[in-house]
């Protein structure tokens, strides 16, 4: 079982993958807590799962689907699907463009 | 002669028939205790506005055509993780602060048509992320029994509002004893029912896979009625159980517990565990051998091992669900959430990250199978088990800070059959320090009327649901 | 140096049913007012749920049989995590590792099978629109198509040019269209395509691989036939400069400029996108049983090839049947007349196909007036057109002057003698001859 220290690059990395901006006294916290942790988590590695199924759904529910119809009562009307945002524009959701972000697409 | 905020549901729909009393004079009732406690216990964030409005139409109602429903106008504390319709759901975090719901769960609709009223949102660990009701960004709940304790986590406002008597039943939610946990920090009774017996339609999602809507009242009997009212698959849930909802109440009262086989968890004895704690749960199997069952010793693997399983799978779960908070449709800016939760989307992002995801999401996922079988082979044998919930009574105010891990090792001993799915009661046991203490009786999936009947007949042969005197205490 | 171009092509398909893929919202959402088509599913509401929609797996199921794909008994699905406006929940529900079909295969007319590696299910994001509004760069964003069915084909990269690829394109497009499970318009961006490319070159030094493009925002054949060529050639040049090699973290996204018929790079900084994959837990996963598929395959209509080959047996030239197959109308005559032992099918086929038959009238009689050869017996014919000749010498020497199309006049006239049944070419042949004698 190797030990694994969580490095403040790492934290960096996935604070980009969260979405989360974070201060550089919480990287730095958030890496020293990390690693703890994964010290307490790492304990699973003391138990053989070699010829054990992964559980993916607790109460072994398969092929639940509904019919094709469409439900207008839950479709919601305009001005409800934009009351609580921020900003909206002449029935869209606004939303500031980044132009230096990994995730412009130009169309 | 009780005082209104005394009455279980039975007796507070008697009180109505009987013209005792009204819904608006209940509803009134609570109200004034509410603005007399509340601020000191800070158990609601919010009022329903429309509360006496509606009393006034329930009256009404009965009046023209006495009680038809089961929970017609009973008075309801509701954690802020539900969304309701008409009162705002922040699920205790300033990034929902404002937050209007366009609609709402699936739950809530369910104890409406039965009649229920909202009196309000009850605080909770902000957005469910922890076992002491204190990262709610609203500030912590007290414990009724000593305002220098927490009331646990994360359906913390709603405990507190039972062992409070400011309303007369609460629905929590449990992900890993979110429910039983507060339930017994502030001694009062609450039901995690099987994962998927009742819809997640519309609360705020936290571990997809261990969510579990239910209820915290007075008895094992308020908690069996509102089970019964909220279970049921729903089409916009597809992880709901198809199976036919029982009749819970059916299992309560019984006389005696003979034939029934109960296993008492060795491992749940934790080293660490105060004596005085230990003996209440050895008390608490004496007592249940004397109603008739019989009651061993079983050993299971050790629930430590749960805690990673869980805190993978769940702040995996989190880390996903909360991708959602982006400040564009609804909310503010992700900048918002509090430290906690940045920590938990934090180590789920990473614990999914590509390297990562086999080690821990995958290896959690295998353990978890290990414990699911295991509690099946002990079902085989055994209609339930017990333990303690909490490893001691109510930690103080401040102790949850700073410890990345606090939920997690708070939970320890329910976390086995969260992880599993299982249904549970937690009820009170006994006091330790003049806090209350927790016993689980946790049944197989979908068995939620066994656990009912072990539990409801342990409490009427027993006087442990007590509550604090706000008087002295606050 | 040799240069053997790799393409692989994905397509996404957007189905055509009644509501969306996890919720009952009205699918079709190709000009509607912004946002009045959502819920709190699709909006990724807090607390809101997926359920999946039944037909929209199994069209994608049907589609998967129609490539000749194996249909897995396990399968679920998945969520694929990032960040971006137009996608409500911050993550995309789709397929990882265990996908509804898998293993597949289109045939193209040259006999060459293209790898289908997998066809899965998964959802559409909402829409952005750049803008400007009160002098700031903003994005306006419609979640009408959010959670929309899609379904994903992605091919091996077998396909060697890019006329390989258009053929691909093509039939994929005619039997998404066969099986109606999507009109797979393009304009409507029903049908949307992703060329990957790169080049094994072989010179002395040995075999080398050029980084994979994946090239973006391509909304026909034509385009990607063209992107798939400018591409190939830019990366032949660029490893002829700079010789760098594919490698795990070197592949690029690029857009495709219509008018300058060029690629362009997208994104400045490619990092390996790590999307977090993870079964998604408020979904079940699915056991198909092989009553389901054998249900789906016998419910399939015959398929683009299966029809043309069908004509091609009964003796019609593949040309065309290829333009039979694309008429209804033509297809519901040649199956009404196959057996018919009057009537050549061959020829009518090629009758037809160079629209010489009038289809609103009689087939039978359009089809023997256009094959019949007529009356050609020259004395009978002589005798009558000596007569009309002889009573009109008026024409005759109008004809004699040089107005040689009068002549028209004794077709018309013999015509009408004989009642139709004389063969115009004999006619024409002894009206001028005779005319010329004059």
């Amino acid at each position: 079982m190797h030990t694994i220290t969580v490095t403040p690059d790492e934290v960096k990395k996935i604070g980009k993958l969260a979405n989360l901006k974070l201060q550089s006294d919480e990287v730095t916290l958030f890496a020293e807590q990390f690693t703890k942790t994964i010290e307490v988590v790492n304990h699973l590695n003391e138990i053989d799962t070699e010829k054990v199924d992964v559980t993916y759904q607790v109460n072994g529910l398969s092929n639940v689907t509904r019919a094709d119809e469409i439900d207008m009562g839950r479709v919601l009307p305009q001005e409800t699907a934009l009351r609580e945002a921020k900003k909206t524009h002449n029935g869209f959701f606004v939303v500031e463009r980044l132009i230096d972000s990994d995730a412009e697409e130009l169309i | 002669m009780k005082q209104l905020h005394e009455l279980t549901i039975k007796e507070v729909l008697d009180g109505y028939q009987n013209k005792d009393f009204t819904c608006v004079d209940l509803v009134k009732h609570f109200l004034a205790r509410i603005e007399k406690y509340n601020s000191k216990l800070n158990i609601y964030i919010a009022l329903n506005e429309k509360v006496l409005e509606e009393a006034a139409a329930i009256d009404k109602e009965i009046i023209e055509k006495g009680i038809t429903r089961p929970l017609q106008g009973i008075p309801f504390a509701i954690k802020d993780n539900f969304l309701t319709k008409g009162i705002v759901t922040t699920a205790s975090s300033n990034i929902l602060k404002d937050y209007q719901p366009q609609y709402e769960s699936t739950v809530i609709e369910k104890i409406k048509a039965a009649g229920a009223i909202i009196l309000g949102k009850t605080n909770m660990d902000s957005f469910a992320h922890g076992s002491s009701t204190e990262t709610s960004d609203f500030g912590a709940t007290l414990n009724p029994w000593n305002i220098d304790k927490l009331p646990g986590g994360s359906s913390g406002g709603s405990a507190a509002a039972i062992a409070a008597q400011l309303a007369t039943v609460a629905l929590g939610s449990e992900t890993a004893g979110s429910i039983r946990q507060p339930a017994a920090w502030c001694g009062v009774t609450g039901l995690k029912p099987t994962y998927g017996r009742a819809s997640r339609y519309g609360i705020v999602a936290m571990g997809s896979s261990l969510d579990s809507p239910g209820p915290i009242g007075r008895s094992v009997e308020d908690c069996a009625i509102v089970t019964e009212i909220i279970s049921g698959k729903d089409s916009k849930d597809a992880t709901t159980s198809p199976s036919l909802v029982e009749k819970y109440t059916e299992n309560l009262y019984a006389p005696d517990l003979r034939g029934v086989r109960i296993g008492i968890v060795k491992e749940y004895l934790l080293a660490e565990m105060r004596e005085d704690v230990k003996n209440l749960i050895l008390d608490a199997a004496n007592k249940l051998r004397l109603l008739g069952a019989t009651v061993e010793e079983v050993s299971m693997m050790d629930p430590r091992f749960a805690i990673g399983v869980y805190t993978v799978i769940q702040r995996s779960e989190v880390s996903s669900n909360l991708a959602r908070y982006d400040g564009i449709r609804f909310g503010h800016d992700r900048d918002t959430f509090c430290d906690e939760t940045k920590r938990r989307i934090m180590l789920g992002t990473y614990t999914l990250s590509a390297g990562y995801y086999d080690a821990f999401y995958k290896k959690a996922q295998a353990v978890r199978t290990k414990i699911v079988n295991e509690f099946d082979e002990i079902f085989k044998t055994y209609d339930a088990v017990i333990g303690a919930v909490s490893p001691g009574p109510a930690l103080s105010v401040g102790a949850s800070k700073n410890q990345p891990m606090f939920g997690e090792m708070e939970d320890v001993l329910v976390e086995p059959s969260s992880i599993a799915g299982l249904t549970s009661v937690g009820l009170p046991c006994g006091f330790v320090d003049n806090l209350p203490i927790g016993l689980q009786v946790t049944s197989n999936q979908l068995k939620e009327g066994t656990a009912i009947k072990i539990a409801d007949c342990f409490q009427r042969h027993t006087e442990f649901q007590l509550f604090p005197d706000l008087e002295k205490t606050v | 140096m040799k240069a053997t171009p790799l393409i692989g092509l994905e397509v996404h398909v957007e189905l055509e049913t009644k509501s969306k893929m996890f919720c009952g919202c009205p699918a079709d959402h190709f000009g509607k007012e912004p946002n009045t088509q959502t819920c709190p599913v699709c909006l990724g509401l807090p607390g809101a749920l997926p359920v999946p929609n039944e037909k929209a797996i199994e069209s994608c199921m049907k589609i998967g049989l129609a490539l000749n794909c194996h249909i897995n008994t396990l399968s679920k699905f998945d969520r694929k995590q990032y960040f971006y406006p137009d996608l409500a929940k911050g993550y995309q529900i789709s397929q990882y590792d265990e996908p509804f079909c898998s293993d597949g295969f289109v045939l193209l007319d040259s006999g060459k099978r293209i790898g289908i590696e997998r066809v899965h299910m998964e959802e559409d994001t909402g829409k952005l629109q750049h803008v400007v509004l009160e002098g700031k760069k903003v994005s306006l964003v419609d979640y009408n198509r959010s959670g929309v069915p899609l379904v994903e084909i992605v091919s091996r990269p077998d396909l060697s040019s890019s006329t390989e690829a258009k053929e691909y394109l093509k039939k994929v497009h005619e039997i998404i269209r066969a099986i109606d499970v999507s009109s797979a318009d393009m304009e409507k961006g029903q049908m949307r395509l992703e060329p990957t490319v790169n080049v094994c070159l072989e010179n002395e030094s040995g075999i080398h691989y050029t980084p994979l493009a994946e090239i973006k925002n391509i909304n026909s054949f034509n385009f990607a036939s063209q992107a798939i060529d400018f591409e190939v050639k830019r990366q032949t040049e660029e490893f002829e400069n700079t010789g760098v090699e594919k490698s795990a973290t070197n592949k690029t996204t690029r857009g495709y400029d219509s008018i300058k018929k060029t690629t362009f790079l997208q994104r400045t900084k490619e990092e390996a996108k790590d999307y977090r994959y993870f079964p998604e837990p408020d979904i079940p996963p699915f056991i198909i049983e092989n009553e389901l598929i054998e249900k789906l395959k016998g419910g399939l209509p015959q398929l683009p090839d299966q029809v043309i080959a069908s004509l091609t047996d009964l003796g019609i030239d593949p040309k065309y049947a290829k333009i039979i197959y694309g008429s209804d109308e033509a297809l519901v005559i040649i199956n009404k007349y196959k057996n018919d032992k009057e009537i050549d099918i061959g020829k009518l086929a090629s009758l037809l196909a160079n629209k010489k038959i009038d289809v609103s009238s009689n087939i039978k009689e359009e089809y023997q007036k256009a094959t019949q050869k007529g009356n050609t017996n020259l004395n009978e014919l002589r005798d009558v057109v000596e007569k009309i000749v002889a009573d009109n010498p008026n024409i005759v020497a109008e004809y004699k002057k040089g107005k040689t199309n009068v002549a028209g006049f004794f077709v018309g006239q013999a015509m009408k003698e004989t009642k139709g049944q004389a063969d115009p070419q004999t006619l024409n042949q002894i009206i001028s001859d005779l005319l010329n004698q004059q």
